[in-house]
């Protein structure tokens, strides 16, 4: 192990001071020259462009003024590039909103319209901005200038580390339709610059068959990142979103209704209320136990309409029905599994008053339990209202057909 | 980049004639040098402030945000307020590399790189405040409009949607602008560069830039296009960010004012800090001879313009307050002005508006302890500034009933402190790691490096 890293060390050394450049062949890329002043510079690019030359470049630390003219180049049209990418952004930006506010998601806020230009203005300006920006740099790297490319025959000339510090070169490739080793090389010779170099293709690698991508090793290193990706996603998305802090808000501070809690002395989470609390909506019943004189006074408030008593009819059958039958006949279909009702047609019932009922259903009677915990009160009276309705079903006279 | 020398006298924007090797040497050295005592020191102050922010934020992510002090009525405060200066931190980058270069100032030049940078670390810092804001800023993914499994779409008339545009708008468009003015000094780096790992990443992070003029060409003219559109973008920045408010109808925020002004003292800051930071830089780094007396100069002659654009605003504001004959709006700022935050405005006041007309005499502008007090004062007024802003405003609610007061707790201030220490920590580590002057731009605006063309004339064509 220790020799291992060692090993590793020393490599990290060589490589921190020796830089591999490529071997060069005997093709030849370009001839370049050096110049020491702006001024040599451009008298020398007029030169080479009047002489017919059209693959030569020129290479300075910094943008030299008038050189485009120099050396007979047209205006970018880089201009028309950015001009595209930000009408497509403004575009794609009213697009958006329009889609996804106006049409896909209509969303009421404060009553605004919902696809409005003006508030839609900022979002679009930034798109503009934002597109024509990236793309154009883009395009300048990788359309017009033809970047990144770091394995260009000059670099790693000492040509090349002259024009990037301090002085200006001039090249001329030897792919140029007038090129020719012999006049080229008079011709810079008389442009008052030095250092004339040849620039020579580097020497591909000869030796390798295999194409990198299939290198065992490359393979490998491509297989863990994805496994390790993988892996990752999914402990992310499975297990530490469901863990504190990001558990979805999950586990907060509080006691829920029926929970244990430590806090209190008697352990329990839920509090009594307060002695003398009266809950929402609780008005007190004053007749239980009272006489029939009073109870008279309990007169049903709901007016006899169709509606009341549909209502009526619904909650009967939900709630009287099992026991009573649906017609009050005392056959509700737990027949058998508990104590029997009588009818409610009988003479005692139809004669009572509603209120006597009405005590009945709030407060029950013997073993028929109390309902004014699961009927609402109004519900109760539209109830009454339809057994009354029963009642008379079920003892119609003969007299009821003469229409009276 | 492309200057025409010819039509401005000025004074010279490197001082004495510097060659291009020495210029490359300069610039390199803090780059290929160890780094000083002064410069540790410097970095283990401001990690120490950025980690202990990184524990107040933590602590914060952990119990929620009822660590802080905001609650009602104040529900914004020190998490806005940072966010709000710190954004506008970042306009001076953006003027300095986009406008004054547009309005063809040479002198910006030195500064640019420097000032790009802190546009960007400013930026990032800010990003942080709106997101952690929110409580849950690992679901922060639900502000950006992409089909969620919640089937909803942002609502892209709020203000905040805005914000989150315009920011990472900024934010991308700032670091593709700085990159891609690196670019030709990393190629000079590679070059200087022997081998090792370091040579391998100016070669990658060069792109293998060659300094061709056919290149020069189309990267001019890009450079021109980003700084045509960093203008507008820098603009719409602080006004979105000033929408935040001024679209809201809360008395003291509710005014068209506010985009203009908020700009104006973006830029005021933003100066400021650059200032703050350049005075250090050119010390340390012995770039005296680059980054002049004139630069400081010219830097404080724009804080006097804008702290005299933000002072104007201060008073337009009373007065609009008054002239509406809203009762509200009087009262939010006669209590601004003599309430129980008065410290914090008169503190504002004399620090963006009195001290900077200092600037008004030479002899205060071109002498650099004096300068380095008031731009330093500058921060700390503008950061009061956006402070009464959102406090003050919000304190005294229209019931009596709900008037509040905000008081920092301690991770609310520690998130403050270590802001400064990620911004400090991000400039120092900057400063050591990449070109902090363009060394493309300042060859170009040496004396002698532009030609003469005095051959035209000699009529040898
Ligand atoms: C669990 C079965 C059950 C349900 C449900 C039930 N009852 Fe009864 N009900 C009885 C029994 C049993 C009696 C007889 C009680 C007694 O012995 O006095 C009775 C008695 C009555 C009486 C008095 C009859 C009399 O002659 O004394 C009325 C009126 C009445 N119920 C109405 C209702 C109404 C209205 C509902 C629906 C809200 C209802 N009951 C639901 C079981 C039920």
């Amino acid at each position: 192990m220790a020799i291992k890293i060692k090993e590793f060390i020393n490599r990290l050394k060589e490589y921190n001071t020796t830089w591999k450049t490529e071997p060069r062949s005997g093709q030849l890329h370009s001839i370049s020259v050096l110049f020491d002043t702006p001024d040599q510079i451009i008298e020398a690019a007029k030169a080479t462009a009047n002489a017919g030359y059209k693959k030569f470049d020129v290479f300075t630390p910094y943008p030299v003024h008038g050189m485009d003219e120099a050396m007979k180049m047209k205006e970018s049209k880089i201009g028309w590039i950015a001009l595209l990418a930000g009408i497509t952004g403004a575009i794609t930006a009213l697009l958006m909103i329009g889609w996804m506010g106006g049409i896909d998601y209509k969303n009421i806020i404060g009553g605004k319209p919902f696809f409005a230009l003006p508030g839609s203005i900022p979002i679009t300006f930034e798109l503009t901005v934002l597109f024509s920006a990236l793309v154009t740099t883009a395009a300048m790297v990788a359309l017009f200038n033809k970047l990144p490319w770091t394995s260009n025959p000059l670099h790693e000339t000492p040509f090349m580390k002259s024009v990037t510090s301090d002085k200006f070169g001039l090249v001329i490739e030897a792919a140029d339709k007038h090129f020719d080793e012999r006049n080229v090389e008079n011709f810079l010779g008389q442009l008052h610059g030095h250092s004339i170099e040849k620039v020579y293709y580097p020497i591909p690698d000869v030796g390798k068959t295999k194409t990198p991508v299939f290198d065992l090793k490359f393979m490998g290193v491509i297989a863990v990142t994805a496994i390790l990706t993988a892996i990752a996603s999914y402990a992310v998305l499975n297990k530490v979103l469901y863990t504190q802090p990001f558990n979805w808000m999950w586990e907060q501070p509080r006691l829920n209704p029926q929970a244990q809690s430590n806090f209190f002395g008697d352990g329990f989470g839920m509090r009594m209320p307060v002695e003398g609390t009266v809950a929402r909506g609780f008005i007190p019943y004053e007749y239980k136990g009272m006489p029939d004189s009073v109870i008279k006074l309990l007169a049903n408030p709901l007016a006899l309409t169709e509606e009341v008593i549909q209502r009526g009819k619904v909650k009967f059958d939900i709630f009287c029905s099992p026991c009573h039958g649906y017609y009050g006949q005392g056959d509700g279909r737990l027949k058998g599994q508990f104590p029997n009702p009588p009818t409610l047609h009988s003479e005692k019932v139809r004669n009572w008053q509603d209120g006597n009922i009405y005590n009945v259903i709030t407060n029950g009677q013997n073993v028929m339990p109390a309902y004014d915990k699961s009927v609402a009160r109004e519900d109760r009276w539209a109830i009454i209202h339809y057994i009354r309705v029963l009642q008379r079903s079920q003892n119609a006279k003969d007299t009821d057909l003469e229409g009276k | 980049m492309s200057f025409d020398s010819t039509y401005t006298k000025e004074l010279p924007l490197v001082e004495s004639k510097t060659s291009f090797s020495e210029i490359d040497n300069v610039i390199a050295a803090p780059m290929e040098s160890k780094p000083g005592k002064t410069w540790f020191l410097l970095l283990a102050l401001s990690v120490t402030m950025l980690l202990f922010g990184a524990v107040c934020l933590g602590l914060t992510f952990w119990f929620g945000i009822g660590l802080w002090g905001n609650n009602q009525p104040v529900g914004w405060a020190f998490d806005i307020t940072n966010f709000v200066f710190w954004i506008g931190i970042g306009h001076a980058g953006t003027l300095i590399s986009a406008i004054l270069f547009l309005l063809r100032q040479r002198w910006r030049t030195a500064i640019a790189r420097f000032a790009e940078a802190m546009t960007i670390f400013a930026v990032m810092t800010a990003g942080i405040f709106p997101l952690i804001h929110v409580g849950r800023p690992w679901l922060a993914g639900y502000l950006l409009p992409y089909p969620n499994q919640n089937n909803v779409w942002p609502n892209f008339y709020s203000p905040l949607m805005w914000d989150v545009f315009a920011v990472s708008t900024y934010l991308t468009v700032s670091f593709v602008f700085w990159y891609i003015g690196l670019v030709p000094d990393f190629a000079t780096l590679r070059d200087r560069t022997k081998a090792g790992i370091k040579k391998a990443l100016f070669t990658i992070l060069s792109l293998g830039w060659r300094n061709s003029n056919r290149h020069w060409q189309h990267y001019e003219r890009t450079y021109l296009i980003l700084a045509g559109l960093s203008t507008p973008l820098v603009l719409s920045v602080h006004t979105i960010v000033s929408f935040d408010f001024a679209v809201s109808v809360i008395p003291g925020w509710h005014t068209t004012i506010f985009p203009p002004y908020f700009v104006a003292g973006a830029v005021f800051s933003g100066f400021g800090m650059v200032s703050t930071v350049l005075i250090f830089v050119r010390k340390v780094f012995h770039m005296e001879h680059i980054i002049t007396v004139n630069h400081l100069e010219k830097m404080n002659k724009i804080l006097l313009a804008t702290g005299s654009i933000v002072g104007y605003a201060y008073a337009m504001e009373f007065f609009i307050a008054w002239y509406s004959g809203n009762p509200f709006e009087m009262f939010v700022f006669i209590n601004r002005a003599f309430g129980p935050y008065a410290w914090a405005y008169w503190t504002m006041i004399s620090c963006n508006v009195i001290f900077p007309q200092l600037f008004w005499f030479k002899k205060i502008r071109r002498a650099i302890p004096v300068t380095l007090v008031i731009v330093i004062l500058v921060n700390v007024g503008m950061w009061f500034e956006r402070f009464v802003i959102i406090v003050t405003s919000l304190h005294r609610d229209f019931l009596p009933s709900s008037w509040g007061m905000f008081v920092p707790t301690l991770y609310d201030t520690g998130i403050l402190i270590g802001s400064f220490g990620l911004f400090f920590t991000l400039v120092l580590l900057f400063a050591r790691t990449l070109p902090v002057i363009s060394i493309a731009e300042i060859k170009a605006v040496v004396p002698g490096a532009q030609p003469t063309h005095k051959h035209h004339t000699n009529g040898q064509h």
